[in-house]
């Protein structure tokens, strides 16, 4: 192969873009490094959905239908691993490497190779992940696949671990290394390449956003890879970190994973407020309602995570003292999201506001992760908690904010970006299809998931008492229509990839605003080869 | 305006193949571990040469990769903002390697203050005391566990002191060809990188020297219980980073030699330095909470 060490003259960057399948193996550009984020995250939204309807199908009905029990956990745990690290990250990195560079002028990331890493790991990592799934369900004797849910508690994980939890544990560690890549990435890209002008406080929310999600990312991430190294020491030599009988604690698992986990939830739903906060003021054609506060209010999250996590654990035994203190900085950070829900409505207040389909999902993603938002706040009430806790109110809760929040707007920034990224429109009667069906479907799957948790029906059991039958019906219900919408969804990228349907002009949408909206669509191979000067 | 252009590298086969062998070892690993440790497996012996294929080839590719870094800056495509990047992604690289640390600290303090003190009926934890282990009292080392396992605690003043000023010198001769790479003196730079990389060395040997003497006279194993848990894993990472850090600054000395580096154009052995640096802080800590104090 030609190293780049070779090409030492000027036209060194005038090449034309590689074909064939080399251009997406070995690529080192951020436009196509991000499509192969997208692409692979709907990959695994669709899989990881799949699992999701093996767990409604079973819960259509009261009784054992078509799953037992151990199957049943290994489908709920490995479809919230496959839609947290697969899914949701993986696509606000793919947006992240596909707008930042394009929105602050900058000709790439500022470490392609490095960012080409931090993809080519994904597959691989969730080879093993989903392999382990497929040997459970088609492999000699059925081994197991994960099966401790989604946190991996202790000793669920470490004693009572099937063997696949070692595969497990490492494709955690290699998910964990591309994170960490693809975060300093993000840094550095922001905060070294920016084009001359672009001073901090002119950048796009949705890089401020992603900037502080980065930074999260590289304190967190590391913290989970201690987590899973303790399990593997103690699985396999003889540590005793979450094992009693030796002076640990298997609640030490817990307040570990949530150190990592509780920050992880604000690096789901960061990108995502920077994304409406792109949208929201293109489409009711004002700026944004207090830009510094959005800033500010993003910072204080990220800060406010890091002593929160222990609310995830109300019901483990810890002193009033901690339980007091975590439940108050949980509410604290209502405040700042208060501000944020707040600067949404008042920018739309007002406005000259058109309803195009990034609009659409921009809105729903403020009621619905608003909506999420309040459940939250009444999960952070301690003694309410100790009856939530484990049941499917905070089912409910988390897939307000991470569906029809993180997911909702993750689907809005498609269809806001999808003319920049392939030059075509998306098409409108499938996209008008498909946010609709999402949209009632959504909220059928999980509306219901609320009464049928304040009644106490616990998360996680493959089976149910009568009561809940009616509910949970409506629920499956709900459910095959959310999963089946999204086809709907993949009708739209595939014609927009496939180039069929309308052109869309350099600046598709009329109050949109930034860089990104300065070159042609489709986005050339090269932007900002010298960078833009902002004013 | 006329602008330096930021070197954006052409394609590269070297990140997918580096997946790959990250592929092979964690998949060889993982059959290798259960292997080795589990009594009860089905005997398969494809892990550990996959394990160890899957090393060497990682080990290879990265070497492959960074000798195109290497030629890129021997080249002079290497800007200064791309400098800037490069240090920039080292810092946030160190940044994380301290959260890794912190993790492992974390769960000391947390053994330490409150599962201990918990387990022997402090706070509303006195029947889980008297119904579990009514005669186990908390104390740090922890040379008896609750299950009645037994150690003896390692003390700080021996090996440890002597590692502990060995990592301080070598900080401090690491500090002085740093100024001598600044000012251009050769000599002086290769000199005292040279004895950086044999302290480093040397405090690998006596490390292992430790652990024999922990395993073979004072019982203190990675089973031990909790403090032998504790001790192994921050020692033992605090030791593997210190090996990464001594080849790493083997590898700029190799590189001194040869005359990549100047005032200037030093990306790698600045990151070299930084890394040595970080890894000495880590061990000032180790030494204070888990040998001293």
């Amino acid at each position: 192969m030609s190293t780049a060490a070779a090409t030492h003259d000027d036209h060194h960057d005038h090449h034309h873009a590689p074909t064939g399948l080399k251009r997406w193996l070995f690529s080192t550009n951020h436009k196509d490094i991000g499509t192969l984020y997208l692409w692979f995250s709907f990959a695994m939204f669709l899989s990881g959905g799949f699992l999701a309807m093996v767990i409604r199908a079973e819960l259509l009905e009261p009784g054992m239908q078509f799953v037992d029990p151990e199957f049943f956990n290994q489908m709920t745990t490995v479809h919230g691993l496959v839609m947290v690290f697969g899914a949701v990250m993986p696509a606000t990195v793919g947006l992240a490497n596909w707008m930042i560079p394009l929105m602050i002028g900058a000709p790439d990331m500022a470490l392609p190779r490095m960012n080409n890493w931090s993809f080519w790991i994904l597959p691989f990592a969730f080879t093993i992940l989903i392999g382990s799934v497929v040997m459970s369900a088609f492999g000699a004797g059925n081994p197991s696949a994960p099966n401790f849910g989604w946190t991996f508690y202790a000793p669920l994980s470490t004693k009572y671990g099937p063997a696949s939890t070692d595969l497990f544990i490492l494709s955690v560690h290699m998910m964990g290394i591309s994170s960490i890549m693809g975060a300093i990435n993000v840094v550095v890209t922001v905060f070294n390449m920016r084009a001359p002008g672009m001073t901090l406080m002119k950048m796009p929310l949705f890089v401020w956003t992603w900037l502080i999600t980065a930074f999260l990312l590289i304190a967190v991430i590391p913290v989970l890879a201690g987590a899973v190294t303790m399990m593997l020491t103690d699985r396999h030599f003889g540590t005793s970190f979450f094992d009693a009988a030796g002076g640990g604690d298997p609640v030490l698992f817990q307040h570990v994973f949530w150190f990592f986990g509780h920050p992880e939830v604000y690096i789901m739903i960061l990108p995502s407020f920077g994304i409406v906060s792109a949208i929201i003021p293109a489409f009711a054609r004002k700026p944004l309602f207090g830009y510094a506060s959005m800033v500010y209010a993003t910072a204080s999250i990220a800060l406010l995570s890091f002593v929160v996590w222990a609310h995830h654990m109300f019901t483990v035994g810890m002193p009033l003292a901690g339980t007091l203190f975590f439940m108050y900085m949980t509410m604290l950070i209502s405040v700042p999201t208060g501000v944020k829900v707040f600067n949404w409505v008042a920018t739309m207040w007002r406005g000259s506001m058109t309803f195009e389909l990034p609009m659409k999902w921009a809105i729903a993603f403020v009621v619905l992760f608003t909506c999420g938002g309040l459940s939250g706040l009444m999960l952070a009430i301690t003694p309410v908690d100790f009856q939530y806790h484990d049941t499917y109110f905070v089912v409910a809760h988390f897939h307000y904010v991470l569906v029809t929040g993180a997911i909702f707007s993750i689907f809005a920034a498609a269809y806001y970006w999808l003319p920049k990224w392939s030059g075509i429109m998306p098409n409108k009667t499938l996209g008008e299809l498909h946010f609709w069906n999402s949209l009632i479907s959504a909220n059928l799957l999980f509306f219901p998931m609320h009464f049928v948790g304040l009644a106490g029906m616990p998360r996680r059991y493959a089976d149910y008492a009568l009561q809940f039958a009616d509910y949970n019906f409506w629920i499956s219900i709900g459910g095959f229509w959310f999963g089946l919408s999204q086809l709907l969804f993949l009708a739209v990228t595939v014609l927009c990839a496939m180039k069929k349907g309308e052109k869309a002009p350099a600046k598709p949408w009329e109050g949109a605003e930034g860089l990104e909206w300065e070159v042609p669509s489709p986005a050339p191979f090269h932007t900002y080869d010298t960078p833009p000067v902002v004013k | 305006m006329a602008t330096e252009k930021y070197y954006v590298p052409e394609s590269s086969p070297w990140p997918l193949t580096a997946s790959i062998g990250l592929f092979m070892t964690a998949i060889g690993g993982a059959n290798f571990i259960q292997q080795s440790t589990m009594a009860d497996m089905e005997p398969s012996f494809f892990g550990k040469p996959l394990f160890f294929l899957g090393l060497t080839w990682l080990l290879v590719v990265i070497a492959l990769w960074w000798r195109d870094t290497v030629k890129e800056s021997v080249g002079g495509l290497h800007s200064n903002q791309l400098g800037g990047s490069y240090r920039q992604g080292m810092l946030w690289f160190i940044f994380s390697e301290v959260m890794f640390f912190a993790a492992f600290f974390g769960a000391m303090f947390y053994t330490r203050w409150l599962i201990l003190p918990w387990l022997s009926g402090e706070g509303s934890n006195a029947m889980t005391h008297e119904l579990l282990w009514p005669n186990f009292q908390a104390m740090w080392p922890l040379t008896v566990t609750p299950a009645g396992d037994t150690t003896q605690a390692m003390g700080a003043w021996g090996l440890p002191a002597i590692n502990t000023a060995i990592l301080l010198v070598s900080s401090i001769t690491l500090t002085i060809a740093h100024h001598a790479l600044l000012e251009g003196k050769r000599g002086t730079l290769i000199a005292f990188q040279a004895a950086t990389v044999v302290l480093g060395i040397i405090f690998l040997f006596l490390q292992v020297e430790e652990y024999i003497h922990a395993y073979t006279e004072l019982g203190l194993t990675l089973d031990a219980g909790i403090y032998g848990s504790l001790f192994f894993l921050l020692t033992g990472f605090h030791g593997a980073h210190v090996t990464i850090g001594t080849i790493f600054l083997f590898v700029t000395l190799l590189r001194v030699i040869k005359g990549h580096f100047d005032e200037k154009n030093n990306f790698a052995w600045e990151a070299g330095a930084w890394y040595w640096h970080f890894v000495d802080v880590v061990w000032l800590f180790l030494f204070i909470t888990v040998y001293w104090l």
